[in-house]
């Protein structure tokens, strides 16, 4: 691996009385594909900011492959970042403005050109070298800032919402091609975006950030499956979640089965943790929607770790591979269920608006999020 | 089809109605002067001030005088310097203002000083730099100096006083183009490797290109033209075109000498505005062929 690692270590930068970080410790691997994702204010752009070194923190370190980068000015770290706006200079040509880092280094022109062609064609832009960036589709802008961006080299890569300013189709393809890209000159990407659906999709591991915290740091799957923290499961992805007190707690196999009492579905559920925790414990509990199963008859089979519920179908909401279905059940709350649709249909999904419907999964299906200390 | 004539049609003849008043303007205040002073500066110069119906080109062989010559690039020098020392002290300013929270603040501070008129001000210079000025006396009392310094009636004195009465004319166009800018471009220059200065020459200055010729041509203009600073300010060593023009006029009676040298003067302005205007103009008329090429491209493909 080409790349350095990078250790964020007890970083904390306030703006008058908003802290836009606070304590906050990440390390990243060398050639690791990194993602900060958050909502917007939760510090992830400032993280970013300090590690290129536009902002300094008010306390902690930042180190670079074990030496602390902060006493640098920007030009001097071994990092380059791709700007949210791209940042490309509009009195310089495609050529021009990848060949900019290079100029300053006062490169000789042979190996200046042999190397900013090289780049160009990184980002299949050899066509447009001559254009001007204003006259470059985003798409196009997107890949001069990477190419830009590479072309020095650097140790780590920065990514500011590279995509958030194009059209979703787009932004899977360019999505795609940074992944490939990161695997084909293997240095350390740090992305920061909103989007959960860009940061599962590409990232080796994931820091969850909230109001200047970081709330988990973990792979897609580890923060998709068991999110740490509520805010965590609401904001991957969609989710059911509820608060429960714990009723039982039994040795299963190599878990525990629990037996939560959830007020808002007026019943106990069963679910499975490592946890054993003790009975009146007051928890958060999660099923994601596309867990569970929507059968408009009464399923056969109901096994002892089976939880089931029996509701009215309030909205249909079909998208062509799946269907969201809010079913309202007999109490009133409301849960969310995804079925995908892997079979032909030739008159569409059987369950219809207003369907009375059974709403089931198993024990194994749930997880409890946190234990919520009272 | 019909309709639409018929609008166009009007549409071109209110064009002509809102432009005549400023048509009328320039043709009374501007088109007029300059044919009188086109007209006299070929024509025999009166015997008490005027001039005789008489054409000739006696006006234009005076002045070649060479103690004319040397004025002509006296001014040239003295204007050029000027011209840079304002727009490097402008540029800072403008930077900071464009930068700043309290734009208004600032801009109103560039302002406020026309409120009083130009004649004043410069006598207040007179009362600073004056061998019992302001400066001069501050010296002596912190005791840097037990003699009065030679501040005021020379060169320094003149280019000092210019400076200070032109460079509003220079911050404000360089504000507004500076404030248009994307700063991000200054940290995309950094992280690239470029150092601070670096950040400022290649990637600021080229696109606030358009500001500084502005503030170029609002000041090194008035400034070649200029002879009350240099009447009350300068010396022997600061006599400039200006007041070339206001003795032929007032003193010497020769007014097609000043008429001509007005000519000199107009004709070498519009030449340095038109020089600086096509370079500027050049540049965006090959960038928006460029551009017309990637679109039939694009239409092609």
């Amino acid at each position: 691996m080409k790349g350095f690692d990078v250790t964020v270590k007890d970083v904390s930068r306030a703006y008058g009385s908003f802290k836009a970080l606070d304590d906050v410790s990440i390390e990243i691997r060398k050639g690791e594909f990194f993602s900060l994702l958050g909502p917007s204010g939760c510090g992830k752009t400032t993280l970013l900011r300090i590690i290129a070194g536009f902002d300094t923190p008010d306390e902690g370190v930042v180190l670079l492959d074990g030496k602390n980068i902060l006493p640098l000015p920007p030009d001097k770290r071994q990092v380059n970042t791709v700007f949210q706006s791209y940042a490309l200079f509009p009195h310089l040509s495609v050529y021009e403005n990848v060949a900019f880092p290079l100029r300053l280094k006062k490169v000789p022109a042979t190996t200046l050109d042999a190397k900013v062609r090289e780049y160009l064609h990184l980002v299949q832009l050899e066509a447009h070298m001559d254009k001007k960036p204003n006259m470059l589709s985003g798409g196009q802008r997107q890949r001069v800032a990477i190419a830009r961006a590479l072309i020095n080299e650097p140790s780590v890569l920065l990514l500011d919402e590279p995509l958030s300013a194009l059209d979703a189709k787009l932004r899977q393809n360019l999505l795609v091609e940074l992944d490939h890209l990161h695997d084909q000159i293997g240095i350390t990407f740090i992305y920061v975006t909103h989007d959960q659906s860009e940061a599962l999709s590409v990232s080796d591991r994931i820091a969850v950030m909230n109001k200047g915290k970081v709330l988990q740091i973990g792979t897609p799957y580890e923060i998709y499956e068991s999110p740490a923290t509520d805010f965590v499961a609401r904001f991957i992805g969609e989710t059911n979640l509820f608060s429960a007190e714990v009723k039982e707690c039994v040795p299963y196999e190599d878990y525990y089965m629990t037996t939560l009492d959830i007020p808002a579905l007026g019943t106990t559920i069963k679910v499975t943790d490592y946890d054993n925790l003790s009975v009146g414990q007051h928890v958060s509990f999660t099923v994601r929607p596309e867990k569970l199963k929507i059968t408009g008859d009464m399923p056969t089979k109901v096994g002892k770790d089976i939880n089931l519920f029996k509701g009215i179908v309030e909205e249909p909401i079909y998208s062509g591979f799946q269907s969201k279905y809010y079913v309202s059940l007999e109490n009133g709350t409301v849960i969310k269920v995804i079925q995908q649709h892997a079979n032909y249909m030739d008159e569409g999904p059987d369950i219809d608006w207003k369907d009375q419907v059974y709403v089931s999964w198993s024990a194994e299906d749930g997880y409890i999020v946190e234990v919520v200390d009272r | 089809m019909n309709t639409h004539h018929l609008q166009e049609r009007r549409g071109r003849r209110l064009g002509i109605t809102y432009s005549a008043p400023m048509g009328l303007w320039l043709t009374v205040f501007f088109l007029v002067p300059l044919g009188i002073i086109i007209l006299y500066s070929f024509l025999k110069k009166g015997l008490y001030g005027g001039v005789e119906w008489e054409f000739t080109l006696s006006a234009y062989q005076q002045m070649f005088n060479p103690n004319f010559m040397r004025v002509l690039f006296r001014t040239l020098w003295v204007a050029t310097l000027a011209t840079c020392f304002t727009i490097l002290l402008a540029l800072p300013c403008g930077y900071a203002m464009a930068r700043s929270r309290n734009q208004v603040l600032w801009l109103a501070l560039v302002i406020v000083p026309f409120w009083t008129n130009s004649l004043i001000r410069i006598y207040a210079w007179i009362a600073i730099l004056s061998s019992e000025g302001f400066v001069n006396e501050a010296l002596k009392a912190i005791g840097l100096i037990s003699e009065s310094l030679p501040l005021i009636y020379n060169q320094g004195a003149v280019i000092t006083v210019l400076i200070y009465m032109y460079i509003p004319f220079a911050i404000l166009p360089l504000f507004t183009t500076i404030d248009k800018f994307d700063f991000q471009l200054l940290e995309a220059a950094r992280d690239l490797g470029a150092t601070k200065a670096e950040s400022i020459v290649k990637v600021l200055l080229p696109n606030i290109r358009s500001g500084i010729i502005t503030a170029l041509i609002f000041t090194f203009i008035p400034i070649f033209g200029a002879y009350t600073v240099p009447l009350l300010v300068g010396g022997k060593d600061s006599y400039l075109i200006g007041n070339i023009i206001v003795d032929q006029v007032t003193k010497t009676r020769n007014w097609p000498l000043a008429s001509a040298f007005s000519l000199v003067l107009t004709v070498l302005s519009t030449i340095g505005v038109i020089w600086m205007m096509t370079s500027n103009a050049s540049e965006k008329a090959r960038q928006k062929s460029v551009v017309q090429v990637a679109d039939t491209n694009g239409g092609l493909s």
